[in-house]
């Protein structure tokens, strides 16, 4: 089922946490919500089940407005960052919960709990409390729970927010292969960049209680819609300079920026570390001098640390290993810099 | 453990000075240290509680069994003692538990002006002197107080809107209780706008009660309702004594446990009804069980507030602590000791049940912060 959200504000006393947001989730997408703590994408998400109340704007489930309607009548789902899981029942009995308040026959409630403990895998933990599981089991039982009463729209609170780093990658694959075979809308919020683009279809970049960029994630990451949501999307080389002729002028460099722009006496350049090139040689007026600080192997790609000899500003680069091998770099090598992909944001954008 | 470490350890420390003083563990006191204070706390509390305890027990069972069940019940003013305690505590206790879940449930989930005002009234019963709450019933309605005159020459007059009142206010709690969520699943009484049908239904039951209660004459009239020196008022100071108990015992366990449950719970579909009775019932039962056992013990006990507003009316308005001072006033220390023995017996019990359920409470709130696990 589809979801809208039109016009939605919520304020905390003098703190507006959703500012007239506007959301369309389409039937079986699966969303994240990104933003940095404190974007209001977590009142959005409580908003939706009902767990809040918005101060101002309504929410439509495939057409029929909702907004009036108390949580327990919305059939959404969500799951808590905490998991909230009944700590004095057995999983078993958290999962079975939503159908034993809806007075379904017992025969059927054991019927589905059996189906789901299969879906998440843990057949044999059934009659253990939530205090006797680890960190990914109960979450697991958390999504269980909620999909026990069939929810129209599932909702995931930081699902993986309070996991370690293995069980958070076991967990993302899961959760995408969970979706494709159930196909239930989901929205899930998170925090961290990496997990909205692997798991999600579309990702909603949210700032200050404001939609920033509505996107695939392949969209949001190639073309960023403004400077906050270039920033977040993991750390980036910010030039300031003019922009001529579709060129960045950047510390006496002229480099090509991708989209057509139109001329900016101030602007400012982005370069992503990845899009960063490194040469031994200048090539023409497309490149700027630099000396190269710190070198760090680790990893799939090596991270390396340059100074532009003009300007003095720092600059981050990756390579792939096989580029720094060819170069060879090491710490103190004088070297040339250009970028082959290049944004520019006209204004004066403060991050 | 480590006290088996210190025995092993001080031998060697004690003949020779070959083991440098810095081998010995810093956190540990010299054996005089440890074995006088030890000793002097036991001295204490065996002076002070342990010998007048098994005294009390000594001096009831002195002359026999028999003598002692006799002191008990033979005496229809002690008997009757007893029985008034086992009436007035359960009344104030049963109000105290509802007004402590309620308090308790405002403050731990809801944030309104005067939440902090609230809060501290709560405790004014243990700040306050128990003979000053018994005073301040006595002014308002004693004899001399504001209401005296009127409660005197036909206090049975309130009673119609009283018991009206109170049955309009648990009807209203029972409809908001019971109406369905859903708009759209509303019928009879709960189809109406609820801002019309709840003051309209209200003022009507409320009149259609207090006539017919007048009617049918179910009140005496014209006559004296005694609050001071009478049952009620034992109620009233009781209550008010021991009125923090249950909702101190409550706010911190269910800011410890949070609302997200209860949320979780009307996520997936539970009525409010549903949601206290599966959910936060079970989470806060032990501190509740703990709550009523401590405010137990200090209603049977309460003695000050109970002292000012009985009037002491043997056969009356005795309770068994009032009892107790009035069978040693009349120089009758074996009756005296055997109702004392009573008391102190529920008061072991007490003891013993609260440690039981002190090593369940923590572990209560321990999971509810998340730290859980086994």
């Amino acid at each position: 089922m589809s979801i809208r959200i039109e016009n939605v504000t919520k304020t905390f006393g003098k703190f507006t946490a959703v500012d007239k947001v506007n959301l369309d989730v389409p039937d079986g997408t699966l969303l994240a919500l990104l933003g940095p703590s404190g974007s209001g994408k977590t009142t959005l998400l409580r908003i939706i089940a009902g767990l809040d109340v918005a101060d101002s704007g309504s929410v439509i489930r495939e057409g029929e407005d909702i907004t009036r309607q108390s949580a327990r009548d919305r059939k959404i789902g969500f799951v808590f960052q905490h998991y909230a899981l009944f700590r004095h029942m057995t999983v078993e009995e958290n999962i079975g919960y939503g159908l034993r308040v809806r007075k379904r026959p017992k025969a059927l409630i054991k019927e589905r709990v059996d189906e789901l403990l299969k879906l998440i895998r843990l057949e044999a933990l059934g009659k253990r409390y939530p205090a006797q599981l680890s960190g990914g089991q109960r979450q697991r039982v958390a999504l269980a729970r909620a999909l026990a009463a069939e929810p129209k729209v599932l909702l995931l609170d930081e699902p993986f927010g309070a996991l370690d780093a293995k069980v958070r990658q076991e967990l993302r694959v899961w959760l995408r292969k969970l979706h494709q075979e159930i196909h239930v809308t989901s929205v899930f919020v998170t925090h961290d960049q990496e997990e909205a683009f692997e798991v999600a279809d579309r990702v909603v970049v949210m700032n200050q209680g404001r939609v920033e960029q509505y996107g695939t994630p392949a969209e949001v990451f190639e073309r960023p819609a403004n400077p906050f949501v270039m920033d977040f999307l993991g750390n980036v080389n910010v030039f300031h300079g003019r922009v001529e002729q579709g060129k960045a002028l950047v510390a006496g460099a002229a480099l090509a920026v991708a989209d057509q722009h139109p001329d900016a006496p101030s602007a400012a350049v982005y370069v992503r570390p990845h899009e960063v090139v490194i040469q031994h040689e200048q090539s023409g007026n497309a490149s700027l001098p630099a000396k190269v600080l710190h070198v760090n192997p680790a990893g799939s790609r090596v991270k390396v640390e340059l100074r532009a000899t003009e300007s003095e500003q720092l600059i981050n680069a990756e390579l792939t290993s096989e580029r720094f091998a060819e170069l060879g770099l090491k710490s103190g090598d004088e070297v040339f810099v250009s970028a082959s992909r290049v944004r520019v944001f006209a204004g004066n954008y403060v991050i | 453990m480590s006290a088996d470490a210190v025995i092993i350890r001080l031998p060697a420390r004690g003949p020779g000075p070959q083991v440098p003083a810095s081998f010995v563990n810093p956190r540990t006191d010299p054996a005089w240290v440890r074995w006088g204070l030890t000793g002097f706390a036991v001295l204490v509390v065996g002076v002070l509680v342990g010998i007048p305890v098994v005294n009390i027990f000594y001096e009831a069972l002195k002359e026999g069994v028999r003598v002692y069940w006799d002191n008990l019940v033979a005496d229809p003013d002690t008997r009757h003692s007893i029985f008034l305690t086992a009436t007035v505590v359960p009344i104030a206790l049963v109000a105290n538990i509802v007004f402590g879940i309620a308090a308790a449930w405002a403050i731990a989930r809801f944030k309104f002006p005067g939440r902090t005002l609230l809060t501290a009234l709560i405790d004014l019963p243990f700040s306050v002197s128990p003979v000053v709450a018994g005073l301040m019933f006595v002014l308002i309605f004693g004899l001399q107080g504001y209401l005296g005159p009127f409660l005197r020459e036909d206090g049975y007059s309130v009673m119609p809107y009283a018991t009206s009142l109170v049955g309009v206010f648990v009807l209203v709690v029972l409809y908001f209780v019971f109406r369905p969520a859903n708009p759209a699943a509303r019928r009879g009484v709960w189809r109406g706008p609820t801002w019309l049908v709840v003051p309209a239904a209200s003022v009507v039951l409320f009149a259609l009660s207090v006539v017919v209660q007048k009617r049918l004459g179910v009140w005496p009239q014209g006559e004296s309702l005694k609050i001071i020196f009478a049952t009620p008022g034992l109620v009233l100071a009781t209550a008010f004594v021991t009125f923090p108990f249950v909702a101190r015992e409550l706010i911190p366990i269910m800011e410890a446990v949070g609302a997200e449950e209860e949320l979780a719970a009307i996520n997936l579909g539970a009525n409010g009804w549903q949601m206290f009775w599966h959910i936060t019932a079970p989470n806060i039962k032990w501190g509740l069980v703990y709550g009523i056992i401590l405010c137990n013990a200090r209603a049977i006990g309460e003695f000050g507030a109970v002292y000012v507003v009985s009037g002491h009316i043997a056969g009356q308005t005795d309770t068994m602590p009032l009892r107790i001072e009035k069978l040693f006033q009349e120089y009758n220390l074996p009756g005296c000791f055997a109702v004392a023995s009573v008391l102190t017996l529920l008061a072991i019990l007490t003891l013993v049940a609260k440690a039981r359920l002190e090593r369940k409470i923590p572990s209560a709130v321990h999971e509810a912060t998340g730290e859980g696990g086994s």
